[in-house]
């Protein structure tokens, strides 16, 4: 009887027809996309791994600092395997590193986070005064975003780390200030032709100014490509700062980062396989699922792309 | 052309002369406790100044900076701090180490990379498709030291253990030495290169390779009875290799400037690795003209592959 009546319902007033934004259709596509919600749901829980780091003490008894000098080290002083009590076994100072991994990845998402966006801030909004000021304004901005493109990225940034000595705030500016002028010239590209279309010209007569126009007007149209490059450019900046730590100018001991431990377990690598496997695949499966899921996103915000 | 030409090759200078001011304004304008270090722990003040002095360092910076320009322009990069070797001989003396490195690696990421994405694109949206994106992803997300260190790891350390002494641990054995030891030095680092950098050719060759396939002429080849191998080879490859080339020019140019972490990992006193040193050794000159070096070559390669597309696509010239 009820269902009766909610058909009538549904018959009496149909269903109006929406219209859907090129955004809502490209989450549409990406939602269809398998691999990419796959690893969504494991960068998802990487994320909730980093949140509850101190979930992982609390069940181990294990802070990620603490040397177990004792139960934590063969007698010799060499890491243990995996066992009871050191689930992914112990590093060269007797330190958990099921442990260490969790809060590691905080270190690894936060710089991978922090240091793309001040990385797609400065670098859209130079693209976008470069691209639609044109002039002198272009003239400069092109050619520091050729500086900065020709500067050879790791050697200066292990100079600048170096210089400064290392810390997080030092590595995401120094990721940031040399990754925007890819953005920025993006960015600059597709100003360059948006600026000449009509919307532009019916928003200046209506007496917009050029911030309105660049920031309300333009600014949208060029959201996909940057949508598409920023989740592309997390992964990378994730492999950038384990570099860096690898190369010793990460974050200062004894603060756990996966690109650190894989460094220290170099002069382990004969005796104990998983100091360098577990963190290795840590990382590798953080950008792994970082890439996959921004291939799906590069797929569904390109609508010319080949696998549609 | 000619006009082309001059412009590009003024603003690669423009960029290069706006760099080495960066630079040295970064690094001598840090604090620096070069001398200290040099004179030792119980160096006297008259010491350390004296040595300063004699390094340029108590010039005020600009000054300094005129006098390695005017030496820069004349190709003598200075003096290392250390041995007082000239720095272009420290570059002259690890450019073939990275150079080797570079040209093997690209020999098998050309290969990997373009066979990958011809296949893919012949064969869209199928096992194989995936399959090879997939690959080509996996390495992609390497961090390259990881990538470095496993190699070494499985192969390296296992099969020598196991009994297969195939690869060495790392190190440089010069080409002059012995073709043989040579190529065992840089196996490794030059898979782990290709590996890490195959990708961007994969996804670069199937994309352009699809469009190419989509083309007219493309179905006159093949309504003309043409092999689809030849097809495939020789009239779409051709076209679809443009965007290829252009990506790969932009490559070498960059690794040629220094693979720092390769490199590194494998013991390999390359370019890379020289600045690696030099940098825990506060050697700046040595920094400078590493860094310098590998941005010219960057600009070097992008005005090439700049010319390089002036000469395939006319159209390009009139911008």
């Amino acid at each position: 009887m009820s269902t009766a009546i909610e058909m009538v319902d549904v018959l009496d007033e149909p269903k109006a027809i929406e219209g859907r934004s090129p955004f809502v259709l490209a989450v549409h596509r990406l939602r269809k996309d398998k691999v990419a919600m796959i690893s969504l749901v494991v960068i998802l829980l990487i994320v909730l791994m980093a949140i509850f780091a101190p979930v992982f003490t609390a069940i181990t008894g294990h802070p990620p600092n603490e040397q177990y000098r004792d139960i934590g080290l063969t007698p010799d002083g060499l890491p243990r395997g995996p066992n009871g009590t050191f689930w992914l076994g112990t590093d060269d100072l007797g330190r958990d590193i099921l442990v260490r991994i969790a809060y590691g990845a905080r270190v690894s998402l936060l710089v991978g986070v922090a240091a793309t966006a001040i990385t797609v801030v400065i670098g859209v909004v130079l693209g976008l005064a470069a691209g639609f000021l044109g002039g002198i304004t272009d003239t400069v901005l092109a050619r520091l975003i050729d500086v900065v493109l020709s500067v050879p990225f790791l050697l200066v940034a292990i100079a600048l780390v170096s210089v400064t000595g290392p810390s997080l705030t030092v590595t995401v500016l120094v990721i940031g200030f040399f990754s925007w002028a890819s953005v920025a010239r993006i960015v600059r590209g597709q100003v360059l032709s948006l600026r000449e279309r009509e919307f532009v010209e019916a928003a200046r007569s209506l007496g917009a100014g050029n911030t309105r126009i660049m920031f309300v007007d333009i600014l949208p149209n060029v959201i996909a490509p940057v949508i598409v490059y920023t989740t592309l450019l997390i992964p990378v900046v994730i492999v950038t700062q384990a570099t860096l730590s690898f190369l010793g100018l990460g974050l200062p001991p004894p603060t756990a980062d996966w690109g650190g431990m894989i460094s220290a377990s170099q002069n382990y690598y004969t005796t104990a396989w998983w100091f360098i496997m577990f963190p290795g695949l840590a990382l590798l499966i953080t950008t792994l699922a970082f890439n996959l899921f921004g291939d799906g996103v590069r797929d569904a915000f390109d609508p010319r792309s080949d696998r549609s | 052309m000619a006009m082309f030409l001059i412009r590009r090759i003024g603003h690669g200078l423009l960029v290069l002369w706006l760099i080495s001011i960066a630079v040295f304004g970064l690094f001598f304008v840090a604090p620096s406790n070069v001398a200290q270090t040099l004179a030792g722990r119980q160096a006297t003040p008259e010491t350390i100044a004296l040595i300063k002095h004699r390094l340029g360092l108590d010039l005020p910076v600009w000054k300094q900076y005129l006098h390695f320009l005017g030496n820069a322009l004349k190709g003598n990069l200075g003096y290392d701090y250390y041995h007082q070797v000239p720095v272009t001989k420290i570059i002259a003396q690890a450019l073939p180490i990275t150079v080797s490195l570079a040209l093997g690696a690209a020999v098998l990421w050309l290969l990997l990379g373009v066979f990958n994405g011809v296949i893919s694109a012949t064969h869209p949206r199928t096992l194989a498709d995936r399959g090879l994106t997939l690959f080509a992803l996996f390495f992609y997300s390497f961090p390259s030291f990881l990538l470095g260190l496993l190699l070494l790891y499985f192969l390296y350390f296992r099969l020598t253990l196991a009994g297969f002494n195939w690869f060495p641990a790392g190190g440089y054995a010069p080409i002059v030495d012995g073709v043989g030891p040579w190529f065992q030095h840089l196996v490794l680092p030059w898979v782990a290169l290709a590996l890490l950098l195959a990708a961007t050719y994969t996804r670069l060759t199937r994309g352009s390779m699809l469009d190419v396939l989509g083309e007219d002429y493309i179905r006159t080849a093949r309504s003309k009875g043409i092999r689809e191998s030849r097809v495939v080879v020789v009239h779409g490859l051709r076209s679809a290799l443009t965007p290829v080339v252009t990506q790969f020019g932009i490559d070498l140019g960059q690794l040629v400037g220094g693979v720092v972490v390769i490199e590194t990992v494998f013991s390999l006193p390359g370019l890379g690795q020289t600045a690696v040193v030099a940098i825990n050794q506060q050697d700046l000159p040595v920094i400078i003209g590493i860094v310098l070096f590998a941005s010219a070559a960057v600009v070097v390669a992008n005005i090439l592959v700049d010319i390089g597309y002036a000469v395939l696509d006319p159209r390009v010239r009139l911008h």
